[in-house]
């Protein structure tokens, strides 16, 4: 069925012109139906579900644990924090403590996932925008991160890493030393996008004062993450609320004022070196042993050894393996802070093996919505730059 | 959690205060409030839980139904709230049957509120009066049937 769009104006000079689902700058595949008087967008309609997979639907037919392994594909630019974000809920739901060295190992690497998403984002924010050098800059950086999670999980991408109750493995030995040549190789690497870009006049005149969303718009839509955050509105989950630890650690929430594209690249910038800094405490103060999974018999699965030499090991292995675990009825909503801002997961319970209900509350689901206000009345090249500062994941917005 | 009694909460107290027919049901579940309104309620309970200067739940994280096939009232819409100002979250809950699944929209209140009904509607088939575009979001036009529901497959319609 062909998608109408009616001309606001109805004059003869306004055109339609559709963007998308194939088009370079739209990450992916969305879709906007432009309505252009000359060049400048009169109203513009996003279209998805060119990604949409059922997501939601295949996790009720799945066992608790078997949804891990779906999480990491909802956002495939940060899977460790959609990862987190669903164990957080269904931990929430059994009502399961984790342990400290689990916790701190979880916030490590979300960290680094949020660096990797940030490089992803600003290498091809630049290259959207002309400054094609930063994109073959920031994806050498981020190989660097995928091979930390390589070390640890086995994946580059899709990791499974973090499981309920705590971890899927015992990281290995020597990981935390790339994690300190990370540490060391990185902040120098920043401040070298940053002179790149800074210094570059076409950046500059394509990001300030382009795409601004003022903060009562931003609340309303629901804008939250960076894009909220470049709008002056100081709203944090990991500091409003805390989880998985977040409270022991020192960072700040970084805020700008401006609420333009500009603002957002200030607050992603700053907000990767506030990122590194919780990396190295979480790095300095990592319980050196204790347990990476939480003490659960029938929820969280034994360890070989116990599973090879005791009867009861054996019997929750197997059980675990093959009906998997059934929390009380409830439900919950966990939210954390994902790279594109605030990651809810709502899980509901029937008291059986199987989650009744899971729904993902994608931020770039709600922040893409922010995209009208931000374009129209502008001109069409605009809308390449407000595309690439909401930061979108079409994975995460379809689902 | 916290563990003071339901009442004690500032949002409970507020809309006791306001009207005490507003809401049937308080529950907390770990550590998390629900409030169950009735469907007539919820317009005006939303409006003044956005608007009071005490509460200002201004900030609609997410709407979620839940379908709870064979059970009547068949559906549940949830709507998870956040209040920035107290650092407060609830979910307020209506119920739905499934002869009559209508509900009012609260783009009104909240803008962002558009695409979560969409969605809710498109995946669900629940209608919500007063949206300005209510139409599929995800699936195409065309599409027949809610592939939420739990009485459609999950391998699909064939």
């Amino acid at each position: 069925m062909p998608v109408t769009v009616e001309t606001v104006t109805g004059a003869s000079r306004s055109m339609v012109l559709n963007m998308g689902p194939q088009h370079p700058s739209t990450h992916g595949v969305l879709r906007l139906i432009l309505e252009l008087e000359g060049e400048r967008v009169v109203k513009a309609e996003p279209i998805i579900g060119y990604l949409h997979t059922g997501i939601e639907k295949t996790c009720e037919a799945k066992t608790y644990s078997q949804v891990v392994t779906l999480t990491d594909r909802v956002d495939y630019l940060c899977p460790l924090s959609n990862n987190l974000g669903y164990c957080i809920a269904v931990e929430k739901l059994l009502g399961l403590e984790v342990p400290k060295r689990a916790q701190y190992i979880r916030v490590l690497l979300t960290e680094m996932t949020r660096v990797a998403s940030h490089l992803v984002w600003l290498g091809t924010h630049a290259i959207d925008l002309g400054a094609m050098s930063v994109f073959l800059y920031t994806f050498r950086e981020r190989e660097e991160i995928m091979r930390l999670f390589e070390m640890v999980s086995g994946q580059r991408m899709m990791t499974s890493y973090f499981r309920v109750g705590g971890l899927a493995l015992e990281p290995p030995t020597g990981w935390l030393d790339r994690v300190a040549s990370l540490l060391e190789m990185l902040p120098p690497r920043f401040a070298e996008y940053d002179d790149l870009l800074r210094s570059n006049r076409i950046w500059l005149a394509r990001t300030q004062g382009v795409g601004y969303l003022n903060p009562e718009d931003a609340i309303a839509i629901g804008v939250s993450g960076p894009s909220l955050r470049g709008s002056g509105v100081s709203y944090d989950v990991r500091k409003t609320f805390p989880y998985s630890s977040y409270d022991e650690f020192d960072f700040n929430v970084i805020v700008e004022q401006a609420g333009d594209c500009y603002a957002r690249y200030l607050v992603r910038l700053a907000e990767m070196r506030e990122s590194l800094k919780i990396v190295r405490q979480a790095m300095n103060n990592i319980p050196a042993d204790g347990p990476f999974r939480a003490d659960a018999p029938g929820i969280v699965p034994p360890s070989r050894e116990e599973m090879k030499t005791s009867i009861e090991g054996l019997i929750y292995h197997f059980k675990i393996y093959t009906e998997g675990f059934a929390p009380p009825p409830g439900e919950v909503y966990s939210v954390t802070e994902s790279p594109r801002g605030e990651l809810g997961y709502f899980v509901v319970s029937d008291g059986s093996a199987k989650p009744y209900r899971v729904k993902m509350r994608a931020p770039s689901f709600v922040n893409l919505q922010a995209l009208r206000e931000m374009v129209e009345g502008r001109l069409i090249s605009d809308v390449v730059a407000c595309i690439g500062t909401i930061d979108i994941v079409l994975g995460e917005v379809d689902r | 959690m916290t563990s003071e009694p339901i009442a004690n909460r500032i949002v409970v107290r507020r809309l006791q205060e306001w009207d005490a027919a507003s809401v049937a049901q308080a529950l907390e579940f770990r550590g998390e409030l629900t409030l169950t309104i009735p469907r007539e309620q919820l317009l005006r309970t939303a409006d003044f839980l956005r608007t009071d200067s005490q509460l200002e739940f201004s900030f609609l994280s997410d709407i979620s139904p839940v379908d709870r096939f064979p059970m009547e009232p068949r559906f549940e819409v949830n709507y998870h709230l956040l209040s920035l100002q107290l650092s407060e979250r609830i979910r307020l809950k209506v119920r739905l049957s499934g002869g009559d699944p209508v509900i009012p929209s609260v783009t009104s209140v909240w803008s962002g509120a558009n695409w979560h009904e969409r969605e809710a509607f498109d995946l669900f088939g629940i209608q919500f009066t007063g949206h300005p575009d209510l139409r599929r979001l995800l699936m195409p036009d065309e599409w027949e049937g809610y592939p939420l529901r739990k009485d459609y497959p999950v391998e699909g319609p064939r």
